[in-house]
């Protein structure tokens, strides 16, 4: 399989006067269609790590390709629209927006780009609430949802616009064990029928140990690579 | 772009309270704006129409030694087509003389009018309080104070003194009040052959007079009558050059009504943006996400910049609405003792539509600041501190 992630010498550095390393030389890359974790102590650098990936953030050196394709040289709308188009975000918090519905919400990133759902798109916004298993609120504020709602929002949220690539960062973090098995089921479900590549990060020991991949994250270094 | 606009109006929508402030401010922002520019339009309006409503807007005169206009038909014809603007073209005869009583003489000023024509422009029967017009030759009407001092009654006859020693007999017919006391004191009211006899002028007449449709714009009208004239000894006057004073107190009114107009603009201004501003960091998260799912910068700087829009035109509306009643409140309560308001009110539809359009522009404007915000703000800040 080809890598949708490549990341080359990556470093990263915050702070003007006093540097902190938070990421040393990571070299790493990702297969398409691939399931993985990254797991870490708090403060390790995984988050920046996903958020770099992500083009959330930038490095302070290295290269990161997505589907082949350098980063570093793009422009801000560049990235956001390869954002758009290519990586879907899951995040601890939800960050649903509160003025719109649950459905309204997953369209989100789909009407970004454009003017109108068409039915194709809105009946891929069905089948995505039925995935998550979120019908009978799909037409509530996000307020007016559970935690575990929510979150399934979210990812149904990040799936709209098919992206090849999923983060999501401590997906679970906020949701009791029923609702993260439910999460992490619903994940792989999407996983294994729309060959979707996730990049997870995660606390939970029992989700790391179902994915197919878990790097370990210690001081801005790979720690453990294991491969299943 | 539509995305930018739905989510602005649901951010309208959900933060309900603040949006019906800003609006109320905007809106209290515009009515004043519009209840004191029409005040002001109202009173200048009225001072003008009270200072040259009724008198010669435009005059001709004589350059000629002698200032006589002799073929004055076709001065009256070519002022005409001058302008569609110029209407109550009327030609005059006017002389100095003296008015002789039994202590002594008084000076006056004799005006002979084709009086249908004149009538237009002074109004002059309507002020006729006694009698009637003069209709036949050597006849002539006077003004309340002058008969009052001469005790003069309608139907008496008056002896006037021309500057040559001359002395013609006039009957009075009728005695008129302009509500000018200059004009009630010394205008000696007659037709012009009456007046072209007196002092001799033959066929000739001394000016002609005219007014304009638009009052402040009768320089202009009284350049193109210059140009269409076809002698060119002719002098023509307008008021607005005669009445520098009035014009520069009128401009210097106008000016503070600006001033204030601006600032209250001004104070419009900064609120909206304050508010604004607060609502980008409310919005933070929202904003955030909307980055990281890949939503332009433009596009996320376009959501405040509707927001100004939409509160600039829902408290324009509100603001003139609310001048209007202002104003109409202002006329029912502010009143004289005979019930006419204290002042006329001027409501000008255009200046309303431009009171809106100002509104919402500086909305727009203020909304630029917080739009500023909303494009730098990164989306990394909002996800690591959530």
């Amino acid at each position: 399989m080809d890598n949708i992630i490549e990341l080359h010498g990556i470093n990263k550095a915050y702070g003007e006067k006093i540097k902190t390393q938070v990421l040393h030389d990571i070299n790493l890359s990702f297969e398409a269609g691939s399931f993985n974790s990254i797991i870490g102590a708090s403060g390790s650098g995984k988050s920046t790590l996903l958020n770099i990936i992500g083009t959330l953030d930038k490095p302070t050196s290295g290269q990161l390709y997505i589907n082949k394709r350098r980063t570093e040289n793009m422009t801000k709308d560049e990235l956001a629209e390869l954002r758009n188009r290519t990586i879907g975000f899951i995040f601890q918090f939800h960050y649903l927006l509160p003025e719109f519905t649950a459905k309204e919400n997953i369209l989100m990133p789909y009407l970004i780009n454009h003017f109108k759902p068409s039915k194709e798109v809105l009946s891929w916004t069905d089948q995505l609430i039925e995935l998550v298993g979120i019908e009978k609120v799909a037409h509530n504020r996000a307020t007016d949802m559970s935690g575990g709602q929510q979150q399934r929002a979210a990812i149904a949220r990040a799936l709209i616009n098919k992206p090849p690539l999923v983060l999501a960062d401590e997906p679970t973090g906020n949701l009791d064990s029923e609702s993260s098995e439910n999460v992490y089921n619903t994940m792989r479900k999407v996983n294994e029928e729309y060959g979707t590549t996730f990049i997870i990060i995660t606390h939970d020991q029992r989700i790391a140990e179902k994915t197919d991949r878990i790097v370990e994250i210690k001081d801005g270094r790979i720690g453990l690579d294991i491969r299943r | 772009m539509r995305l930018a606009f739905k989510i602005a109006l649901r951010f309208l929508l959900s933060g309900k309270n603040q949006t019906i402030l800003i609006a109320l401010g905007i809106a209290v922002g515009v009515a004043v704006q519009v209840f004191i520019g029409s005040l002001i339009q109202g009173l200048q309006l009225s001072l003008v129409e009270k200072t040259i409503g009724n008198s010669s807007q435009i005059t001709i005169t004589s350059g000629s030694g002698d200032k006589i206009i002799r073929s004055w038909e076709r001065v009256v014809y070519e002022a005409g087509i001058s302008s569609k603007a110029i209407r109550n073209i009327s030609p005059s005869v006017d002389a100095s003389a003296f008015l002789e009583y039994e202590d002594g003489s008084e000076p006056i000023l004799v005006r002979g009018f084709r009086l249908a024509d004149a009538d237009d422009i002074y109004g002059i029967s309507g002020g006729l309080y006694d009698g009637k017009l003069p209709q036949r030759k050597d006849e002539a009407i006077i003004g309340r104070d002058l008969a009052e001092k001469l005790e003069v009654e309608i139907n008496e006859r008056v002896n006037l003194v021309t500057p040559l020693g001359g002395v013609v007999k006039l009957m009075v017919t009728g005695l008129y009040d302009l509500g000018v006391s200059a004009v009630n004191k010394s205008w000696l009211i007659t037709n012009l052959e009456t007046a072209q006899d007196i002092f001799g002028l033959d066929d000739g007449i001394t000016s002609v007079e005219m007014q304009v449709d638009e009052v402040f714009n009768a320089d202009n009208l009284a350049r193109q009558v210059n140009n269409t004239l076809s002698d060119s000894r002719l002098i023509v006057d307008n008021w607005k050059d005669q009445n520098k004073q009035l014009l520069s107190g009128l401009s210097g009114q106008s000016l503070s009504s600006y001033m204030i107009q601006v600032f209250v603009l001004v104070a419009v201004l900064l609120g909206i943006s304050s508010v604004l501003a607060i609502s980008v960091v409310q919005r933070s998260k929202q904003l955030g996400i909307l980055k990281a799912m890949g939503i332009k910068d433009r596009d996320a700087s376009l959501i405040f910049v509707f927001q100004g829009l939409l509160l600039g035109v829902i408290g324009g509306v509100l603001g003139i609405l609310l001048g209007i009643g202002l104003l109409l409140m202002f006329t029912a309560f502010a009143v004289n003792p005979d019930g006419s308001p204290v002042v006329p009110v001027f409501i000008s539809y255009p200046f309303l539509v431009v009171s809106g359009l100002f509104a919402i522009s500086a909305a727009v404007f203020a909304s630029l600041i917080p739009a500023r915000l909303s494009s730098r703000l990164n989306p990394i800040e909002v996800i690591k501190n959530g």
